[in-house]
């Protein structure tokens, strides 16, 4: 027999000036199941909590009903007050007579009628709840980094730091991502490889964390603190363990026609490679589609030359299968493709380059060991114009109608770098607007303009046109309405940053979502801004949006403290408000699974004996890790097997009928 | 402000007074509501809130039991589209709810009487509009005698 203990809140005044207290009393009196009913000052207070857990106690009560404020406020005191003196929390609920009546009601007594009618419908509920026990798993200390890139690197150095073991998995050859093509880094100015590689090779060094380079995720299954994922590691046709780095192999490749990925394409590179003197790992790669050995079958110089015989023709890809407890997602962005910018000429003309391929032509390591010249002549150029938001905040259907957010700032640090090599060099930047705010930013785009006397332009280019020698830039100066028209010798394009194009292949994997630019989708944009809305998967640097260094950084020593959180828990405790099925019910029919978003729901084949016979049949299960209690199912199955816990078909009738009595 | 339709303007208006059961989604229109409190925003007491952890727990049979043991009114609040707690819940509230909302005007219920809306932790103010604008079309088509279980009283 359910014996209903009910406790009502005056809230001070803020619930008994609108809701007369003594006559929800009377009312309550003559429910069915109503056993003990007490009203005090304050509930929540300790007092007030003392009044339910003795009640618990001495009068045997053994569902607890509290109106009072917001279930959003103090449910969880409740419930934890209940725990103490022995009672299921689950088996506590709460009328909302606070926000919901007192709060929003002037008619003193409409408001009253109403306060019990809530009441009655907590009583009705309550008197079907259930006793529910929180789930609990275990957390697998590890963690899995995807991408190597600033973001990726720095979390799993703050994930190791913590003591806990962590894989990064990176696509390419060795880490190090964009920043590594860097040359000097606003809005300080110092190298990005003085910042960059240190943190490397601290990566590369640290025993808690494993590097698997040239490698992918290719499933993710299970879910927070269980996940189960395969990876697959690309045959670098090197043995890693016996290669010592010594570069005789990447000298002496005669197949030299591949264009650097690392350069921009502004450099050629050999068949066997290691993208940059300071990759890590510092082991080659051999690209199987121009080395000459896997293309017509000779060759095999490399192999010869190898003092440790290190090269292996026939090395095959490796599945690796590991469980982690969390996921960081960190890969980071690309810059658009051009092709649709006819206007400027990108595609036609090796003097008109991207900002990426700009910082490989300043850079001291770059293909012109850090002299800037024109890539088709390899002389210095006079006169340079760089145009900022190429692509950006462009609503039409080539471009991306957010802002790139970086290249303002990076085009600034270009005239710069420009002006300070080559101070007779005129540097001209286009732009529609300059925006700087960080810490720092604004002072350094003045500096551009004040110090390094670089002509900013408000205006918007219209067409290039590649002259026999130079290439005149055609454009509007938006402040006068002049025409303009510039002769440059090098034109810079600041192209816009985009998502990268395998992630929606990555957000399926991982059941994330992507926002309409692709972009990884946060949890919150305000208050859980490195969570995603799968538990255990957080997001780190400019897979999520565009982003420069000093923001990656932080995200990404954020979403390590999450993960951190996760994996310094021996269990993890769910939710118990999940859905059930009743298998004797359910009829196979399976719709319930097509609508979980969290695939809570597969197909399970039960054995039923049925006269005296042995029947193999299909019914739906759910997971109760995985399920997050929305209840969507239950509305989907037809014979009505299956039902919330917490939140039963019954119990919500119960609460309609006690409503419209 | 429109929000203030007083309780007392309403009953003196006709001896009618109706019931509206509203089902909040816990994430967003629950905490809406709770902020119209919070902000002292006014609505009548003739709407009384149930809450469900997504509005696509919100079975159709729960909207006909309610109309069948006496309520004039019944509204599905949940998140904005695109907002969903639970990702996607409220797609599928949208589309089992235009299909229910189809049947009740088969069955002879007023359009105005079911009411499916969008209301997200932060619009208090449009949480004691929706009711407030629900409450008064129910008001002018008076009480709903459809559907009504004839052994349930009111
Ligand atoms: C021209 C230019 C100049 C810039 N200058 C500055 C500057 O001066 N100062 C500044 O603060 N910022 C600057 N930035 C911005 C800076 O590049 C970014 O903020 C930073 O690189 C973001 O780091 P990330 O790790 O998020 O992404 P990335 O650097 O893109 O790294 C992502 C990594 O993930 C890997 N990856 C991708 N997909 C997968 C996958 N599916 N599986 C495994 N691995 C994967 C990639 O190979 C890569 O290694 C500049 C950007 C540009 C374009
Ligand atoms: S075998 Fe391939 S990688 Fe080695 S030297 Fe020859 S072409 Fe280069
Ligand atoms: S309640 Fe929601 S999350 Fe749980 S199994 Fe059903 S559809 Fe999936």
């Amino acid at each position: 027999m359910q014996r209903v203990g009910v406790f009502i809140c005056w809230c001070g005044t803020n619930i008994s000036s609108t809701v007369n207290i003594e006559q929800v009393v009377a009312a309550l009196e003559n429910i069915p199941g109503v056993v003990y009913i007490k009203d005090y000052q304050y509930m929540c207070s300790e007092i007030g909590q003392n009044l339910v857990k003795d009640a618990i106690k001495e009068q045997n009560i053994n569902r607890v009903v509290v109106a009072s404020c917001s279930p959003r406020m103090h449910e969880a005191t409740f419930r934890k007050a209940a725990a103490a003196a022995g009672l299921n929390p689950y088996l506590v609920e709460i009328a909302n007579i606070r926000e919901h009546c007192s709060w929003v009601h002037k008619d003193k007594e409409a408001a009253t009628q109403k306060a019990i009618s809530l009441t009655r419908a907590a009583v009705a509920k309550a008197i079907l709840n259930e006793q529910l026990i929180p789930g609990e798993v275990g957390v697998e200390k590890r963690a899995l980094v995807i991408g190597g890139g600033i973001a990726g690197i720095q979390t799993a150095l703050d994930i190791a730091e913590a003591g806990y073991q962590v894989d990064l998995v990176e696509k390419t050859p060795s880490i190090g991502g964009k920043m590594a093509q860097l040359d000097k880094t606003f809005p300080t100015l110092d190298c990005s490889a003085c910042i960059l590689t240190p943190k490397m090779v601290d990566l590369a060094l640290n025993s808690k964390i494993n590097l698997y380079s040239y490698s992918e995720v290719t499933e993710v299954n299970g879910f927070v603190g269980n996940f189960e994922v395969t990876i697959n590691q690309k045959a670098r046709s090197i043995e890693m363990e016996k290669c010592t780095g010594c570069g005789i192999c990447l000298a002496k490749c005669p197949a030299k026609k591949a264009l650097s990925e690392f350069e921009e394409g502004l450099a050629k590179r050999a068949a066997i490679y290691t993208p940059f003197p300071q990759a890590v790992p510092n082991v080659p790669v051999i690209d199987r589609e121009t080395c000459i050995k896997f293309v017509t079958g000779k060759c095999g110089l490399c192999a010869k030359l190898c003092p440790t015989g290190a090269i292996d023709y026939e090395q095959k890809d490796q599945i690796v299968n590991q469980k982690y407890g969390v996921i960081i997602v960190a890969t980071g962005y690309d810059l658009i493709n051009l092709d649709r910018f006819g206007e400027y000429q990108y595609l036609d003309h090796p003097d008109i380059i991207t900002g990426l391929e700009f910082e490989r032509l300043v850079n001291a390591a770059g293909p012109t060991g850090g002299k800037l010249v024109r890539p088709s002549d390899q002389k210095q150029p006079k006169k340079v114009v760089f145009i900022q938001c190429v692509g950006s905040r462009d609503k039409s259907e080539r471009g991306k109608a957010y802002c790139s957010k970086i290249c303002c700032m990076y085009t600034a640090k270009h005239a710069m770098l420009l002006r300070d090599k080559y101070p007779d060099c005129e540097a001209y930047v286009f732009y529609i607007d300059v925006r700087t705010a960080g810490k720092g930013f604004e002072e350094f785009q003045r500096r551009a303009v004040e110090n390094y006397g670089v002509n900013y332009i408000k205006g918007m280019v219209g067409k290039i046109f590649p002259g026999d020698n130079q290439l005149q830039v055609n454009g509007v100066d938006a402040l006068s309405g002049e025409l303009l028209q510039l002769e440059a010798d090098l034109v810079v394009l600041a192209a816009a940053t985009q998502a990268k194009p395998e992630a929606d292949e990555v957000a399926r994997m991982l059941s994330i979502s992507i926002d309409r630019d692709r972009f990884f989708t946060e949890a919150h944009p305000k208050l859980r801004p490195v969570e995603t809305h799968c538990a255990g998967i957080y997001l780190a640097g400019a897979c999520q949006g565009p982003k420069d260094i000093p923001e990656t950084v932080a995200q990404a020593s954020a979403a390590a403290t999450k993960a951190i959180g996760v994996l310094s828990k021996n269990k993890l405790v769910n939710n118990p408000c999940v859905a059930k099925v009743e298998q004797a019910v359910c009829s196979g029919c399976l719709a319930c699974i097509k609508i979980c978003p969290y695939e809570a729901i597969t197909e399970q084949v039960i054995e039923e004996k049925t006269r005296g016979k042995v029947r193999l049949r299909r019914v739906a299960e759910v997971n109760e890790t995985l399920c997050q209690g929305c209840g969507g199912c239950t509305v989907a199955c037809r014979p009505g097997a299956i039902d919330l816990k917490g939140f039963s078909n019954q119990q919500i009738l119960a609460e309609v009928d006690a409503i419209c009595r | 402000m429109s929000v203030i339709a007083s309780d007392a303007v309403i009953k003196k208006e006709a001896g009618f007074e109706p019931l509206i059961v509203a089902f909040c989604c816990n994430w967003c229109s629950y905490a809406g509501a709770d902020l119209a409190g919070t902000s002292r925003l006014n609505y009548p007491a003739n709407i009384k809130i149930i809450r469900v952890p997504c509005s696509c727990r919100v079975n159709a049979n729960f909207v006909l039991r309610a109309f069948q043991r006496g309520a004039d009114g019944v509204i599905i609040a949940g998140c904005h589209p695109g907002d969903c707690h639970y990702m996607t819940g409220n797609y599928y509230t949208r589309r089992r709810m235009s299909l229910l909302k189809n049947l009740l005007e088969f069955i002879g219920i007023e359009e105005a009487r079911f009411k499916i809306d969008w209301i997200s932790a932060s619009e208090g103010n449009k949480f004691a509009e929706v009711m407030n604008d629900v409450l008064a079309k129910v008001h002018q088509l008076g009480p709903n005698r459809k559907l009504r279980d004839s052994r349930w009283r009111r």
